[in-house]
């Protein structure tokens, strides 16, 4: 494929454990994310792809195993010091703050202030600036069918809402976005929008790791498809390579890809 | 899963297909909107505008039936003087209730940082000032405790300040040994405690200095919440606490300083209360909790955080003062003036339902 998979990943795990108990959420798990890519993450409830997810955001530490951004390991102990380094994760469904306008949203927890005096001293809100950057980054992502950059969150769609959580995420993530589920909770059209939206997202050159359970959807943007099993990868495949009906297979462990060195291939 | 068994690429043109083909008027109903309907679409986007039509409905109201005496500027300036009290403790709570909170003991603060303030002064011989910030002290350790209760010990702000009420006010009790400090030696040894029961003459009208004090505090806290990213992340927490932290909103050290800051203004409204009264009574300003909650929600504020608006509140107190007044000039039994107030809580709260079914 192209020759994005000849550099060093953006994001990396290697030999990644973590335990709760006796129980192995994450195995020893490897995990590749290449510039420029869209790759999924799939895997059956319980195969340990969430504990994965959290500990590339930040939300949980590692017992064992390293992670790498751009070829250097980190450590996260928090949310925050992950999105400090330019990983950001829009959530299912606790996304966005529905009182608060779309601006005051995708800058909520990160406000920028007047320059000089009143936003040293008195800690102003440079509300035209965030309007401005917000308006830039919700037209350049095709979202400015939502006309008011100050109406209300609560007063769009949900797949709107999505938007406003993937904007926001593209506004501050400069190495990774993770999108946990995007499409879990929209109907078929608003669907359509939001998959545009990651393809329109990776486009712009941020690489994205997409979870989901949705085969067509994973199937229609993915560049590859990291499955995930028994708290480890079990195979990469494509959308080219495989059918959804071959990565189910291996999600559930009824065929096994033990030859499958065709990974990156 | 059915669509697993076909190949991907033809399951995305399928797929793609029926959504371009599907209808996208399914979700739209046509129907005009009758009047009410329109009115009701602007009270909700408009969220000051129901309490500041009963506010001017009540002024023209009073204004026919009690006549000339009720619009005289010393008869609106004595409704002024009459809000001070609850518009500061309305202020308090209007940033708790914003964090979808409740504070019980705002009035109990006030009346124990009053207590402060005047023995600090009468008793111990402290300056007036350094009484005056000795008592706002204990108004924000006051807050501190409250904010602690809810914050470490996750209790729910109704109880951990319906059990701080009683605490605050036995304090109050025992630490005045339950006597009143007259205003006769307030005013001889300490005469900045009453300072804000001072008048001060603007055509006609007489306004203390407790009321520009209120409306000042009404001023720095409307800046505090509208323009600072602290009072973008006050309302973001009352809104939605789990989606505040993900936006990385530390939301307990929000909720810390929010009962902080209402114990400080409390302690503040204690000393327009001393203004008010001249004296120091541990038993003043009994019924203040309910009037603040009562100000806030007539001034549109939800009960479930994250919506409203300070100046609602004072428009909301206000309310609460012109029916007070307007009843009384028209020689209404006191006790039907409470009636009224309990009658304008139950409205106010039912329009505010219906404006928010209205628009679901």
């Amino acid at each position: 494929m192209a020759a994005q998979y000849d550099k060093t990943p953006v994001l990396q795990t290697k030999n990644l454990v973590k335990r709760y108990g006796s129980v192995t959420a994450i195995d020893h798990a490897d995990f590749e994310l290449y510039p420029g890519e869209i790759l999924a993450v799939i895997g059956d409830n319980g195969a340990g792809k969430s504990s994965l997810i959290k500990a590339l955001s930040g939300a949980l530490i590692p017992d064992e195993g390293e992670i790498l951004l751009d070829g250097k390991p980190v450590h996260f102990s928090s949310p925050m010091e992950a999105r400090a380094l330019g990983i950001e994760t829009v959530y299912q469904n606790l996304a966005v703050s529905p009182a608060l306008n779309i601006a005051d949203n995708l800058f909520l927890g990160r406000e920028l202030l007047k320059p000089g005096i009143l936003g040293s001293v008195f800690r102003m809100l440079d509300k035209k600036e965030m309007e401005r950057r917000a308006k830039d980054k919700m037209t350049e992502l095709g979202l400015m069918t939502i006309q008011n950059i100050s109406q209300a969150v609560e007063s769009l769609s949900g797949g709107q809402r999505q938007g406003v959580a993937v904007a926001r995420s593209a506004l501050f993530g400069s190495k990774v976005v993770i999108m946990d589920e995007p499409t879990a909770a929209l109907g078929v059209k608003e669907s359509r929008r939001v998959l545009n939206l990651i393809k329109e997202v990776r486009d712009r050159g941020l690489p994205i790791i997409l979870i989901s359970h949705n085969m067509p959807h994973v199937f229609e943007v993915a560049d590859r498809i990291h499955i995930h099993r028994l708290g480890k990868r079990a195979a990469i495949v494509t959308p080219q390579s495989h059918t959804m009906s071959d990565a189910v297979a291996i999600m559930t462990g009824a065929m096994d890809l033990g030859s499958s060195e065709e990974e990156a291939a | 899963m059915s669509s697993t068994n076909t190949k991907p690429s033809t399951a995305v043109l399928d797929h793609d297909k029926v959504a371009d083909q599907a209808q996208s008027y399914v979700a739209q109903f046509e129907r005009k909107e009758t009047f009410v309907q329109r009115f009701q679409k602007f009270l909700h986007q408009y969220p000051i505008a129901a309490p500041s039509i009963v506010l001017i409905l009540a002024i023209i109201g009073f204004s026919m039936i009690v006549g000339g005496r009720f619009l005289h500027p010393f008869n609106l300036s004595l409704i002024l003087q009459q809000v001070t009290i609850i518009g500061v403790i309305g202020v308090a709570q209007t940033l708790i209730i914003l964090t979808a909170g409740i504070d019980l003991s705002v009035g109990a603060i006030m009346v124990l940082a009053s207590v402060v303030m005047g023995r600090m002064a009468m008793d111990y011989g402290f300056d007036a000032w350094l009484a005056l910030l000795i008592g706002i002290g204990v108004g924000a350790i006051a807050g501190f405790i409250n904010g602690l209760l809810i914050t470490r010990m996750k209790l729910p702000p109704f109880i951990a300040t319906l059990g701080s009420w009683n605490v605050f006010f036995a304090l109050n009790l025992w630490y005045s040994k339950s006597e009143t400090i007259r205003s006769q030696d307030i005013s001889a040894a300490a005469p900045l405690l009453q300072w804000l029961g001072e008048t001060i003459n603007v055509f006609g009208a007489r306004l203390t200095y407790g009321s520009l004090l209120m409306l000042g505090i009404f001023f720095v806290i409307w800046y505090a919440l509208n323009w600072t990213p602290w009072g973008r992340h006050v309302y973001a927490t009352g809104d939605d606490p789990a989606a505040a932290k993900l936006a990385g909103i530390r939301t307990d050290r929000i909720l810390l300083s929010v009962y902080i800051l209402a114990g400080v203004v409390c302690a503040l409204g204690a000393w327009v209360l001393i203004g008010r009264i001249g004296s120091v009574s541990p038993q003043a300003g009994y019924t203040t909790n309910l009037d603040s909650i009562t100000a806030v929600v007539i001034g549109g504020c939800s009960l479930f955080g994250g919506r409203g608006s300070i100046y609602g509140t004072l428009i909301g107190a206000l309310v609460v003062g012109v029916f007070r007044n307007g009843l009384a000039l028209a020689g209404v039994d006191v006790l039907w003036q409470e009636f009224t107030v309990g009658i304008l809580i139950i409205v106010a709260v039912g329009v505010d339902q219906w404006i928010r079914r209205g628009t679901a």
